[in-house]
Parts: C-alpha cells; sequence; structure tokens
C-alpha cells in the first residue's frame, strides 16, 4: 500500500502539482496495480539477462558533418514565451519552494 | 458513384485510379465529406480542400487517415492531448512521409488515447469515439479513432500505433483487420513517443491484402530513428488460399482463468481453428510459460518509459503553459497537473515511482529479466509453430464508462497482445465473427520480420471465414 507521503513525493518527481483529492486516489488506486504488478517477483530470475529493447543495434552515429536544422524561427513558432530568439522561462532561482 | 466508391477497398480504389476509370479527386470528396459529417468523433481533424493528385504513384491519391500522434506538418498533432491542443508540428513523421511519397493523401487526422495510453478511447482529451457497431460501445484503444473511421467507411485505410495492442484490440472491437509490425521495421520518427521500446506505427484497414499495401510503403529503416530496420523482404500482396503444413500453436497460458476469455469470444476462437483445420493446418496446444506474466512486466516497462518521455512536455517549447508563482519548477508542475488528463497521470506516476531510487530493481529491473523470459518463450515455441494463435482481446466492444472506474480492469484488455510487444514480433487481428452482434478478433503473431509469411495466413483464413465487415449491414448503426 502506497501512503499519501510516498505519492506526494513521487508526484514531486514528476512534476505534477496533484489536487488533494487526486493524491488520495492515485494512492488507492497505484496500490491495487502494483499488487498485481507483485507477481512477477515470485518468479526466480536468478541468471536471467535484462531485456531493455528488442532489437539488437548499436549506436547509430552519424558522420560529424554540419547539416541544416530547423530555422529559428519556425523552432520557435509553437513556444509558449519566444524570448529574445529563445525559449522564454520563469527565472529558475526566483523559487517558491 | 459514391456508393460504389465506398464498397472499394484501398486497393481496388488506387487500382481503379491507377486505370483511369476513377477521378481521385471525387475518391477523396466521397470520403472528405463523411469524414467531415461523422457522428463518431472518430477525427480530431479534417482537411479542408483537396490536395494535388498523383494518379500513376503506387497509392494513386487513395485517402489516409491518420492518428493524431503522428506530426503532420502544418495540421494539429496532438496526441489526444490538452497539453498539445491546436499544435501544429514544423515537420512530418517519416511513415506518414513515406505514404505520401507513394501517392497517399491525408484527409484528416484521427482520435485516440491521450498519448496511446488506453483500451477504450475514452481517455481522449478531445472526447471519446464511438463504435460503429453500437454506438454506445467504445471502439477500442488507443487507435480507436483510425479503427472506428475505417469500420465505418469514413475513410478507406488509416495508420494506427501499437504499444501494447493499440492496432489489434480496435481493430477486433471494431470488426476490421489491424497489424502490429516487427518492433524496428517501421521508423517512430514523427511518432509523438509512448514507450519507446514497444511502439510501432502500423495499418488498420478492411482487409488483409489493405494491410499488405500499406506496409510496403511504410517499412524501412531510417536515419532519424536509430531502431529502425531495414526489412528483409518487400511485403507481398498476399494471395494463398490455403494453410496446409501449417502449424498453429494455441497457448494454453493466454486461454486460461487469468485471461478472462468470454464465452462468446471463445466460440468464434473455435470456430476460426476449425476453419484452419479445414485449410490443413495442424492446430496444437503450446506453452509460453512466462506469457501470463506480460502484464504485470508491460505495466512497468510501459508507464517507466512514458514517465521519461512525456518530461519534454512542461509549458517550454511547445503546447500548453500555465504559470506557477514566478519561479520555472511551479510552472512546469501547474502545466503538467493542467494538461494531462488521469490515466496519463497515472502512468506517469507509475513509471516514475518504479523508476525512483530504491524500487529500481524491484520493478523495472524485475521487468526487464521477465522480458527477456518472455521472448525466449516465443523463440521456443516457434520451433515447433508457424504461428501463434489467440483472441484478439477477452471480449467485445464493452459499453462506454463500464471499465473507466477500474483501471486495472482496463488493462486486462491488453493480456493477450501485450506478450508479442514485449518480444517485439508482428501480430495480426482479423475478424473470425460476431458475438451478440458485435465483432469478435482472431489474432495471428508470427518471428519477426515473418510479415509475409504472417500476410498470406491471416489472408487464407480471411477468405475462408468470409466475414462482412459493413456494420450497416449487421445492424450497426453506421
Amino acid at each position: 500500500m502506497l501512503d499519501r507521503e510516498t505519492v506526494d513525493h513521487v508526484a514531486q518527481l514528476a512534476r505534477l502539482q496533484l489536487t488533494d483529492a487526486e493524491s488520495e486516489k492515485m494512492a488507492i488506486e497505484l496500490s491495487q496495480i502494483l499488487d498485481h504488478i507483485e507477481a512477477i517477483r515470485s518468479l526466480d530470475l536468478e541468471g536471467v539477462e535484462p531485456t531493455s529493447h528488442v532489437v539488437d543495434v548499436v549506436n547509430a552515429l552519424r558522420a560529424d558533418v554540419p547539416q541544416p536544422s530547423l530555422p529559428r524561427e519556425v523552432a520557435l513558432a509553437a513556444a509558449p514565451d519566444p524570448a529574445d530568439s529563445g525559449f522564454g522561462v520563469p527565472s529558475p532561482g526566483a523559487s517558491a519552494e | 458513384m459514391s456508393a460504389e466508391i465506398l464498397e472499394l477497398t484501398a486497393a481496388q480504389a488506387a487500382a481503379a485510379v491507377r486505370a483511369g476509370e476513377l477521378d481521385p479527386a471525387e475518391l477523396y470528396e466521397t470520403y472528405r465529406t463523411r469524414a467531415a459529417g461523422n457522428q463518431l468523433n472518430a477525427f480530431t481533424w479534417v482537411a479542408e480542400s483537396a490536395p494535388e493528385f498523383d494518379s500513376s504513384a503506387p497509392l494513386a491519391g487513395v485517402p489516409l487517415g491518420v492518428k493524431d500522434l503522428f506530426c503532420t506538418e502544418g495540421v494539429p498533432s496532438q496526441s489526444g492531448s490538452k497539453i498539445l491542443e491546436g499544435y501544429r508540428p514544423p515537420y512530418t513523421a517519416t511513415v506518414v512521409q513515406k505514404l505520401y511519397d507513394a501517392g497517399a493523401t491525408l484527409l484528416g487526422k484521427t482520435n485516440q488515447d491521450e498519448f496511446a495510453m488506453g483500451s477504450s478511447n475514452e481517455n481522449s482529451a478531445f472526447g471519446p469515439v464511438l463504435n460503429p457497431w453500437n454506438t454506445a460501445r467504445v471502439p477500442g484503444g488507443s487507435s480507436g479513432g483510425s479503427a472506428a473511421a475505417v469500420a465505418a467507411g469514413l475513410v478507406p485505410w488509416a495508420l494506427g500505433t501499437d504499444t501494447g495492442g493499440s492496432i489489434r484490440q480496435p481493430a477486433a472491437f471494431s470488426g476490421i483487420v489491424g497489424l502490429k509490425p516487427t518492433y524496428g521495421s517501421c521508423s517512430r520518427y514523427g511518432m509523438i513517443a509512448f514507450a519507446s521500446s514497444l511502439d510501432q506505427a502500423g495499418p488498420l484497414t478492411r482487409d488483409v491484402t489493405d494491410s499488405a499495401l500499406l506496409l510496403r510503403h511504410m517499412v524501412g529503416q531510417d536515419a532519424n530513428d536509430s531502431t529502425s530496420l531495414a526489412h528483409p523482404d518487400e511485403i507481398q500482396l498476399p494471395s494463398r488460399r490455403d494453410l496446409s503444413g501449417i502449424r498453429l500453436g494455441v497457448p494454453e497460458e493466454l486461454l486460461g482463468a487469468e485471461g478472462g476469455i468470454d464465452a462468446g469470444v471463445r466460440e468464434s476462437f473455435d470456430r476460426a481453428l476449425e476453419t484452419a483445420r479445414s485449410l490443413g493446418a495442424t492446430v496444437d496446444t503450446c506453452s509460453l510459460p512466462h506469457a501470463a506474466y506480460a502484464l504485470s512486466a508491460y505495466y512497468i516497462i510501459a508507464p517507466a518509459e512514458a514517465s521519461s518521455n512525456l518530461a519534454r512536455f512542461d509549458g517550454v517549447r511547445y503546447g500548453l503553459r500555465v504559470d506557477g508563482d514566478g519561479d520555472l519548477t511551479s510552472m512546469y508542475s501547474r502545466t503538467r497537473e493542467a494538461g494531462f488528463g488521469p490515466e496519463v497521470k497515472r502512468r506517469i506516476m507509475l513509471g516514475t515511482y518504479a523508476l525512483s531510487s530504491g524500487y529500481y530493481d524491484a520493478y523495472y529491473g524485475t521487468a526487464l529479466r521477465v522480458r527477456t523470459l518472455i521472448a525466449n518463450d516465443f523463440k521456443t515455441a516457434f520451433g515447433d509453430f508457424d504461428f501463434i494463435v489467440t483472441p484478439t482481446a477477452p471480449g467485445v466492444a464493452f459499453e462506454l464508462g463500464a471499465k473507466t472506474a477500474d483501471p486495472l480492469a482496463m488493462y486486462l484488455n491488453d493480456f493477450c497482445t501485450v506478450p508479442m510487444s514485449l518480444a517485439g514480433i508482428p501480430g495480426i487481428s482479423i475478424p473470425s465473427g460476431l458475438s451478440d452482434g458485435l465483432p469478435v478478433g482472431l489474432q495471428l503473431a508470427a518471428p519477426s520480420f515473418a510479415e509475409n509469411r504472417l500476410l498470406e495466413a491471416a489472408y487464407a483464413l480471411e477468405q475462408a471465414i468470409g466475414f462482412d465487415g459493413s456494420p450497416a449491414r449487421n445492424g450497426g448503426a453506421a
């Protein structure tokens, strides 16, 4: 069973400002899902290698030559706050935490 | 002419245009009018005018529905999410571009569960999609808009994506064909990511031949996706009418109690196996000893990858921004709180938890090892069998709202499709018949890159089953 404290910690890690009602519900629902998932921990996995990817490929690196990329104004077209030819954000230093 | 046009499969329409017997503009406008006026909420955007047609190209201007999560330059691409509402990307996904290059035209973007997370299409920020067989029912998900649009004849064919069953399950619920190709065979470039080690694009079509034709023009290695691979074969249009010498394996672990297969689905499945035998196939029970654990592994791996992929939605480069308390962190948190729906938040939380310090090995590490066992189970089974067959989903399309309060019950829809996703192998769902007036899907799975063999077997079964995919002719709504 996940407690509220854990849920709030995970929400903070995930940068989700959940409401109280959401956190309460999340604790119950995630606990149910985790209870179901627990079944896999009963398997004997001694010596079994993990599979993070099914495709047997190595890192594909292209030649280090300059190529055209998106023009600045196109890249910024969907930005909520295109400022000074970049992505405008609130100051990381002005933390309310 | 309009009624006759609607009877044509995409392959037939392309052939008619290429032969000069059908005007591509008339074809396009017939579907555009239907799509724009649809009552199923299957589309999130429909083109307002016709594009240019290349009648001599392989796909000859035949219109295509594209799942919302594919980036299409200048056209809304929102992945069913409020956080991307109105977003028009500056580039086009590779598979969509390849289909344009082959002569396909974009008719509209299809509705989907938010970020492809869901099995009912009820998680879309743009409202649920209705099933054309019965509008009180869901079309399945997450590619529910694509499935409903194809089933209702709003578009000849459509693109979807499948992470744990999101092409195959809605195809089953909507009485059409859905193919999840081998992982890596189609580029993921320009697909708004859910779980990168599982996501794969694929066709949703009226029949197996259309799936083969669409897939032919989708596959290929792409410099923009380092996990894409060159398909060893050119995809062929199927023609086989028998299954002589074909060995079908029915995995006991997926048809047991935990899968909760409905009686009506089981009956339709058993009839399909009988049909396969009559075509010359042998049918035997096989074992995938760890397949019943696939769902648990999937619901760790997919949310873990999602929690990382969805970190990019933070109110900085595109999409929604909600101001915080003047600082960066509260802007992130408020934006994500306002922009994501409940299921997406649930999976981000689950994935973040599974990856967090102290739990990583217990959950994520364990799930990756189980994934190895599942992939090995399939390798072993394919030593004795050509294809693994199961019902695609444990039930038929359920009523809207029936499972929204119980996330686990919703997840169990993927019980028979998730194992193939974890193993990266191709799977196809074809209609096997009706149960209580609603379509039932039959899933066939094959070894990696055996799409041509898979399509041949699915075609032979499709011809023998002779399913009528028209909801209207079967008492449905559309």
